[in-house]
């Protein structure tokens, strides 16, 4: 009786999950394994699969530039835009905690940017950094500066994508801001009656408490600059000079664009490889710097 | 008491003053940053608002005169947009169908069910969290192509049906916990199987979830370009997101039209905001529950 009642809530669990099972294996295990295959062949679609070994590899990383170009621009993004983000989505979020009258319709301002996304925010952002018309230059012209051509310039189109990045610097803010309110009160309480001040419970409270917090935006932040491609492709087609040539943008073009679906899967598997690393990276140093209630050293 | 307070605190020193003035300084720089925020918004209004040669003016006007309204009707009728919301809605619904139910499903067999291997296969969903789309996208598209699903929407449609998404199981396992087993053990006393109390307690009491849900998908959805712009080959067959990056590509290229292609990017944020502004709590509890909690 037991036993059978045991298999029965086995099998009808499993039922219950085998939706999300089956396209674990149809649309992640299985295109996962036959990415790898893939990444090992010449492959147009149209033409069978010739397998070439580690061919696309070598190729890759020896004798293709613009795999190193598409490198450089992912990581120079990524360095700009996510630590940015941090800082102001967490400065910002401790701005909106203050107990102000009318707060709420700020962070309701603050956040509206980041609900928005794709092409009409891609769109817009390129209207903005018009080099003669765009709003930006004009403003800067006000005060005296000349600005540059932002997307029409090598030098100066990360910087403008990155600024555009922080436009949506909200999303992080509202996650810091519910962290911050889950920070019980009593240990700032606690802190006031050994006469700590308020630098001293931002140090020693609001940070480690906010910890899994930040981490958690890093995390994301970091997986998430690293698939930029919307902005990419409406705005500047990779270009000037290919100093924009996004690394998800560069993939999109061998394998759409050119077919080949080989080259491309070795692409992609590389990016896999670097997102495994760096979040490992930032999992092993976390433990340097992250604190978790639930599971503090006794 | 009185030969206390001989000594009057300077002016400076008083609590309240200081307060005040520290709350002055944070409402400027609030609304400083407020105001940063919102002049991409000002500027693409008031160029959807302006003529043609006005929208190139130098100095600019902010406040378009007169006001271009016709603006809005000439960039949405430029391009069969009618056609591509419709193509767009229907994406959006079928596929919110299909996370809303295989979601739900598995997110139950998560929170409400014992049995073996479901941590380790709860941990494995979580980790394809982490798993960037374009590892899978190749191989994807090419199974799609040999069922001959390319330029239809199936491709757009069909994943969500298995299990709408790692996200979104996370999303309603969360809530789906705080939900207590009580009522379960209640139900089964009265002779109901897991079937029913996943369809007639769990299901209904979920509601602020499946909207929070419908909320991120709709956005998801409205927001994806990566996916109509591989699999979707036919003008008539785009998504607004499509046609607004052709009506760009198009327009842009001859450097004018910029008027009418802020029109129609207005058109198309605008129910993003609308929804943010009337759903709000929802949303931001969704952000919160995946991600503190998380």
């Amino acid at each position: 009786m037991l036993i059978n009642k045991r298999i029965r809530s086995t099998i009808e669990g499993y039922l219950f999950v085998s939706p999300w099972l089956l396209g674990l294996f149809i649309f992640t295990v299985g295109p996962v394994i036959a990415s790898f295959w893939l990444s090992m062949t010449e492959y147009d679609i149209i033409n069978p699969a010739r397998f070439i070994g580690f061919s696309n590899y070598r190729v890759l990383l020896r004798e293709d530039p613009l795999f190193w170009q598409a490198l450089k621009v992912t990581t120079i993004y990524t360095l700009g835009s996510v630590p940015l983000q941090l800082i102001f989505g967490f400065l910002i979020a401790l701005l909106m905690n203050q107990k102000l009258k009318g707060i709420s319709v700020f962070r309701t301002i603050y956040y509206l940017p980041a609900v928005i996304s794709g092409v009409a925010v891609s769109v817009l952002w390129r209207w903005i950094f018009m080099p003669d018309v765009g709003i930006i230059n004009i403003l800067l012209s006000k005060i005296g500066i000349k600005g540059p051509r932002w997307l029409g310039d090598p030098n100066w189109v990360l910087p403008a994508l990155i600024i555009m990045s922080l436009w949506g610097v909200g999303g992080g803010m509202v996650i810091y801001l519910a962290g911050l309110q889950g920070i019980p009160t009593e240990l700032y309480e606690a802190a006031e009656l050994d006469g700590a001040g308020k630098w001293a419970k931002f140090r020693a409270i609001t940070i480690p408490m906010m910890s899994p917090v930040i981490f958690f935006n890093l995390v994301m932040g970091v997986i998430g600059s690293f698939q930029t491609f919307t902005q990419a492709y409406i705005m500047t087609q990779g270009g000037p000079q290919n100093a924009s040539l996004f690394y998800i943008l560069y993939l999109y073009q061998r394998a759409f664009q050119e077919l080949r679906m080989g080259y491309a899967s070795a692409l992609a598997w590389i990016l896999f490889l670097l997102i495994l690393i760096c979040t490992v990276i930032i999992f092993k140093t976390s433990t340097g710097w992250v604190y978790y209630e639930g599971i503090r050293g006794r | 008491m009185a030969t206390e307070t001989i000594k009057s605190p300077s002016f400076w020193e008083r609590k309240s003053v200081k307060d005040v003035i520290t709350k002055a300084i944070l409402y400027l720089i609030v609304l400083a940053g407020a105001f940063v925020l919102m002049i991409p918004f000002f500027w693409m209004l008031s160029t959807a608002l302006k003529g043609q040669e006005e929208a190139f003016l130098i100095p600019p006007q902010w406040i378009p005169n007169p006001f271009h309204w016709e603006n809005f009707a000439i960039g949405w009728n430029t391009l069969p947009f009618w056609l591509y919301l419709k193509n767009t809605v229907t994406i959006i619904i079928l596929t919110l169908i299909g996370q809303i139910f295989s979601a739900s499903l598995v997110a139950f067999g998560f929170s409400r069910l014992q049995f073996p291997g479901r941590d380790t296969l709860f941990f494995v969903m979580l980790s394809t969290m982490m798993l960037p789309y374009q590892v899978t996208m190749i191989p994807t598209y090419i199974l799609f192509r040999y069922l001959g699903w390319i330029d239809t929407f199936k491709p757009l449609i069909v994943p969500a049906y298995f299990g709408g998404g790692a996200f979104f199981i996370f999303l309603l396992r969360q809530f789906f916990l705080t939900i207590p087993l009580e009522m379960d053990d209640a139900a089964r006393i009265d002779g109901c199987n897991n079937l029913n109390i996943y369809l007639r307690i769990i299901l209904p009491l979920a509601k602020p979830a499946l909207g929070t849900l419908a909320i991120f998908s709709f956005m998801g959805e409205w927001n994806d370009f990566m996916g109509p712009l591989i699999y979707i080959n036919s003008m008539e067959k785009r998504t607004v997101a499509l046609g607004l990056a052709a009506f760009q590509a198009e327009t842009a290229f001859r450097s004018s039209g910029w008027n009418l292609i802020m029109a129609v990017a207005f058109l198309l944020m605008l129910p993003c905001i609308l929804i943010f502004f009337f759903a709000q709590r929802q949303f931001i509890q969704g952000v919160v529950i995946t991600g503190v909690k998380g």
